[in-house]
């Protein structure tokens, strides 16, 4: 068990390297729970949404979900965040890390009128990831729910909310389900998946799959000192959608270009550049690793670095730091694996 | 196995005369998680007891391997560079590191298989 965001998570439950490939080749079962999720209500929501995230909702409606980010005055990331349009209001999915603050954060410029309750504790989060994860879910017609789309419906007979979203790059659902029930959705999709090569996977397969499809994570490869464009995350600001919180920093930001971009870097077995390595290349020192591991599936280690921006190109050689050593790496096109998500326009998170 | 001995640092030895077989326990495995990659001697380096011979890369980190005699290395397990997941399937057999030389006594704080046992009963 590892402390993540506050939570005990398994970084594997039985291996991380067969609990990697299972997601890959077939599909894999992670418990989620840790993540925060906000309930938005009230008529005035969209408009507080619109005036808090960088993303524009306006461009989805009832039923869709969408990737944003929360930014402070100054255009650097509070946190990065999916948007649930319900029926009823919207669902605000955060990083464990961040659940406090961003409540804190939300509710202080919050108008009145507008309700925001945290359901972290009631309301349980799992995620059924890999290729296969559709065909081996107990639960009918899903084959017609789009990508980033959600909507009520029934797994094993329970109750639940089911997405297609996910954060491994592959295609599959995020099931919120009430917390007394979850046991039962887990051990129903588990026993399903037994005889195909489904395993329950933790922390550590997770982490693997996201940085394969180049999926940030808050914390390593973002904070509040970078900002959407330095961390490929442009895509998400919508400048043309009006004022909102950190607009005109982001609008200057957009102007005179970011200094700093992230890269994807390929190295040799046994040297994982782990986060915090420094990268040189042109015979100084240009930036950090963000984000290092050991891709499992690949067959060998990948990190994501923020460096000068344009210093680095796709093919180029850099050295980085591995215990206490430089270690070549080799720039490679992000992301390092593109799975099986129905869509790779739109980076998926949980 | 009977005779095994254990380090504060999670090592295990297995004495046979002068000829030491070095590995990492089952605990210090299973604290590190998948075993990806290990920097090891070469056969001939003398070691100190106590001096950090090598690394053992996991998934979650890099950790130091440090040498519980004072010895010659003989010989490595070749099998590692291809096959690391034997540190974490097999730790006391086909998983062992390297076999050293002994040079010198055994190091006084070596613990047999309980006084391991209990003294990673506190730090689990």
């Amino acid at each position: 068990m590892v402390d993540f965001g506050g939570w005990e998570l398994p970084q594997q439950y039985t291996s991380i390297r067969d609990e990697h490939i299972a997601v890959r080749k077939v599909a894999g079962l992670f418990d989620i729970s840790h993540m925060g999720r906000f309930k938005v209500t009230g008529s005035a929501a969209i408009d507080f949404l619109q005036s808090l995230l960088t993303n524009d909702l306006s461009r989805i409606g009832q039923g869709r979900a969408q990737y944003n980010l929360m930014c402070n005055e100054e255009g650097g990331i509070l946190d990065d965040l999916v948007v649930y349009w319900g029926e009823d209001g919207f669902f605000v999915v955060v990083n464990a890390a961040n659940r406090e603050r961003d409540l804190v954060w939300m509710r202080s410029h919050a108008p009145s009128g507008v309700g925001i309750e945290d359901r972290t504790f009631e309301l349980s989060l799992i995620a059924f990831q890999g290729p296969k994860a559709e065909e081996l879910m107990p639960a009918t017609g899903l084959d017609d729910l789009p990508y980033f789309g959600f909507r009520p419906g029934q797994v094993a007979g329970i109750s639940a909310l089911i997405s297609r979203t996910g954060y491994t790059g592959e295609d599959g659902f995020e099931i919120f389900v009430s917390a007394d029930r979850v046991v039962e959705v887990w051990d129903a999709i588990l026993e399903k998946g037994a005889g195909h090569g489904v395993l329950p996977a933790g922390l550590g397969a997770r982490d693997a799959t996201r940085l394969e499809a180049a999926l940030r994570l808050y914390g390593n490869d973002m904070d509040d000192t970078v900002n959407p464009y330095e961390a490929g995350l442009g895509w998400t600001v919508r400048l043309d959608k009006g004022e909102f919180m950190g607009s005109d920093a982001l609008a200057r930001i957009k102007r005179e270009g970011p200094k700093r971009n992230l890269v994807g870097l390929k190295t040799a077995p046994g040297d994982i550049a782990r986060h915090g390595a420094t990268v040189r290349g042109h015979d100084r020192s240009i930036g950090t690793v963000t984000s290092g591991t050991h891709s499992f599936f690949l067959g060998y280690p990948i990190a994501l670095a923020l460096v000068e921006v344009a210093s680095l190109r796709v093919g180029e050689t850099a050295g980085v730091e591995v215990r206490g050593r430089q270690a070549s790496a080799e720039v490679v096109q992000l992301p390092f694996y593109r799975g099986s998500a129905r869509s790779a326009a739109a980076p998926a998170k949980s | 196995m009977a005779g095994r001995l254990y380090t504060k640092s999670h090592e295990w030895l297995l004495v046979e005369g002068k000829s030491v077989t070095v590995g990492i326990t089952d605990f210090a495995q299973a604290q590190l998680g998948d075993v990806v990659f290990l920097e090891l001697p070469h056969p001939g380096r003398k070691l100190d007891a106590g001096e950090s011979f090598g690394v053992v890369e996991s998934v979650k980190a890099a950790s130091d391997l440090y040498a519980p005699v004072s010895g010659r290395v003989t010989a490595v397990n070749e099998q590692l560079a291809a096959k690391p997941e034997l540190i974490n399937s097999d730790p006391y057999g086909d998983g062992w590191i390297l076999k050293v030389e002994l040079t010198g006594n055994l190091p006084t704080d070596l613990m047999d298989e309980a006084a391991y046992k209990k003294s990673t009963e506190t730090q689990a």
